[in-house]
């Protein structure tokens, strides 16, 4: 994997006393006291992150935490006082702190797009024009121009709307002219700055799964700016937590909620709900952990009613419940319930703990066999998930290994 | 009288001597240069109103109608427009209006042609701001009879005279209008522009302009509305037009020769201010 953007060590300080503001962070001044003796005021501190090409990384914080000021370091809008922003430019790097204004402006029209809080359309420009416009400024000729602009417009559903005035759509309309016009740069890293924070919450809910959608076929870097977790749980594969102006943790969505680095990320992932993070493979039993049930078998359950044969090679699995031989079919949602007498069912490893609770329920509380490419990986039973969604932190809960920073 | 104030009077700071030799410096100095300006000045303005009174009048009335149709698109405005002019012409004031006219319409374009550009730049500079702030609060209050002098003096009489005596008198509010509009532009549009990769020019042109365009067509308004203003003074140092009419209804105690000349100059500032009037889109 590639990292799209890098940041090193990425101090930003607004104000005009910089050196002696920066002192004072070095001297380990907190940002209250930078504030009171210079007038300064830090945006972050000592911030060092890595994006990798295609993946979804969100900033996440309190309003004030540094998140959209990190995010605005990406394409110059805010100055980084001291640190290294690196933008992927082809097969190089680009330091965005250092380079000059062509290498800048060129990053800007080809390479990093952005998407605002409040929009940032030209209400006396039609949709149209207003998704032409970075293409305008990066003097595509008109025909190319036009028809780029038709194609953005298609892919967010607006073609109906191409002549309209931008203040004549809503909220969650002018949001998508907004998308629209990041992408029709084609550039392959996109800045989101709370998107989607200004939208009523149906509407919010709509666009994320859209723009899900869309990350699907498109496969962007996306840098996304959030304050709220459940949006940042839902699409992020990599979340950084901002405090007061520096990154306190970095993860995947499972290891902010599992594995909280402090009281504040606690008190963020307090109230998420684990079924819509974890999945099956959190909370399995690894089949290497399972009790031997004899040659070859080993038990699904604590109760050792359930047992299966890992095959060697190619061979089919063969399932037993009490002596008797069951069928181990693929669990499908939903299901009409089974008594005691039904089959066992797969789960693969990336279903929703949600789902693989619903096929524990289609099977009486039977243990689940959870698969990942055709292979047993492990086993999850009823005390396997009220351990996961009861005593977080206290229970053999796995988290899959945080990428290196 | 006491004996501070005796000594304050004694010790009078000459700045009006000052400002007379300044004055009579330039005068020596630049004298064939001025008169040479005001006199192609002059003829520019002079061959201007005589191109439109080669036209019947009517004929002229009628194609201004035509224009307020082209630019606002309203059949009732162009009626109202015909019908006004018909009645200046109707109270034989056709010559002095177009004289009138020329010199509005030159004084509002020059005024917008330097007013924007500074407006601009003060904007982008706020420096430059501070500098021209005091200097625009000077050409707005001080009394117009103040700087007829020294215009007099420089340019002589006619309407070249009365031409830079108005656009003096005008020129500050394109400059604060469009510093106005182009300082309020907000700053998500400035970013989205330079988000995307927008040179200093684009910004400019493509964000700063339009967004500020309201707010520039006000200046533009109003700089019609006070040349309009000052055709009566203009006319104290020879520039012709309605304004003369009024003087001399003024120096013969005429009020029927006031009124008509006075109504004439209502007539048209209304038709003016009508047909620039902007729509705007939308706001912002």
């Amino acid at each position: 994997m590639t990292t799209a953007v890098e940041f090193r060590n990425v101090d930003i300080m607004f104000g005009a006393r910089q050196d002696q503001a920066l002192a004072m962070l070095d001297s380990g001044a907190s940002r209250d006291q930078i504030l009171q003796e210079t007038g300064n005021v830090l945006g972050c501190a000592g911030a060092s992150l890595s994006v990798q090409e295609g993946e979804i990384s969100v900033l996440m914080g309190l309003s004030g935490s540094g998140k959209s000021t990190l995010l605005r370091a990406v394409n110059r809008l805010n100055i980084v006082s001291r640190g290294e922003v690196l933008v992927r430019d082809g097969d190089r790097q680009v330091d965005i702190t250092s380079c000059d204004e062509v290498t800048l402006r060129r990053i800007r029209q080809h390479r990093v797009a952005m998407v605002f809080q409040q929009f940032g359309l030209l209400p006396w420009r039609t949709v149209e024009q207003n998704v032409g416009i970075p293409l305008e400024l990066a003097g595509v000729p008109e025909e190319q121009r036009r028809r780029r602009v038709a194609e953005q417009l298609r892919l967010v559903n607006l073609d109906q709307w191409a002549g309209k005035y931008a203040n004549e759509l809503s909220g969650g309309m002018q949001q998508r002219v907004g998308l629209a016009r990041a992408f029709v740069t084609e550039a392959p890293i996109l800045l989101m700055d709370e998107p989607f924070s200004a939208l009523d919450p149906l509407i919010r809910t709509k666009l994320q799964d859209e723009l899900l959608i869309l990350q699907e076929k498109l496969r962007k870097t996306i840098l996304f700016v959030s304050h709220d977790l459940e949006e940042a749980l839902k699409i992020g594969n990599h979340i950084t937590i901002m405090e007061s102006g520096r990154i306190v943790q970095t993860g995947t969505p499972e290891e902010i909620v599992l594995k909280p680095a402090n009281a504040y990320v606690r008190d963020f992932v307090a109230n998420v709900n684990p079924m819509s993070v974890l999945t099956a493979w959190n909370v399995m039993r690894d089949v290497r952990d399972l009790a031997a049930a004899g040659e070859g078998w080993v038990w699904l359950d604590r109760r050792r009613t359930t047992r299966l044969k890992l095959a060697s090679g190619a061979a089919g699995l063969e399932v037993e419940r009490d002596g008797k031989p069951v069928a181990l079919v693929p669990y499908a949602a939903p299901q009409s319930g089974h008594d005691g007498g039904g089959p066992v069912f797969t789960i693969p490893v990336t279903m929703p703990l949600k789902a693989a609770m619903e096929a524990m329920q289609h099977s009486a509380a039977g243990p689940i066999a959870v698969l990942d490419g055709g292979r047993v990986v492990g086993a999850i039973g009823v005390r396997d998930v009220l351990g996961a969604i009861l005593g977080r932190e206290a229970s053999g809960v796995r988290v899959s290994p945080s990428t290196p920073n | 009288m006491d004996p501070i104030t005796e000594f304050m009077v004694d010790h009078r700071i000459p700045v009006g001597p000052w400002g007379m030799a300044f004055f009579d410096l330039i005068t020596d100095q630049f004298n064939s240069f001025l008169r040479l300006f005001s006199r192609s000045l002059n003829n520019f303005l002079a061959g201007l109103v005589d191109l439109f009174l080669l036209l019947p009048p009517v004929a002229l009335a009628l194609m201004i109608a035509g224009l307020a149709w082209y630019l606002q698109r309203s059949l009732r405005l162009a009626i109202g427009v015909a019908l006004g002019l018909f009645f200046i012409i109707n109270q034989s004031m056709w010559a002095q209006t177009v004289q009138t006219l020329v010199l509005v319409v030159t004084a509002a374009t020059a005024s917008m042609a330097i007013g924007i550009p500074l407006g601009i730049a003060a904007a982008h500079r706020p420096r430059l701001y501070r500098v021209m702030l005091p200097v625009l609060d000077l050409m707005q209050t001080l009394p117009t009879f103040v700087y007829l002098i020294p215009v007099l003096t420089l340019f002589g009489l006619g309407n070249a005279p009365g031409l830079i005596v108005t656009i003096i008198f005008v020129l500050p509010t394109p400059v604060r209008l469009t510093y106005l509009g182009i300082s309020s532009v907000p700053t998500s549009i400035i970013e989205a522009g330079q988000a995307f990769g927008a040179t200093r020019r684009q910004l400019l042109w493509k964000y700063e302009l339009p967004s500020a365009l309201p707010t520039i067509m006000v200046g533009l308004t109003q700089s019609i509305m006070l040349s309009l203003s000052m055709v009566v003074f203009a006319a104290l140092i020879g520039a012709g037009g309605l304004g003369t009419e009024i003087n001399r209804a003024l120096g013969s105690r005429r009020i029927d020769l006031g009124i008509e000349a006075g109504l004439a100059i209502v007539v048209l500032a209304i038709v003016l201010d009508r047909m620039v009037h902007v729509k705007t889109r939308g706001g912002k």
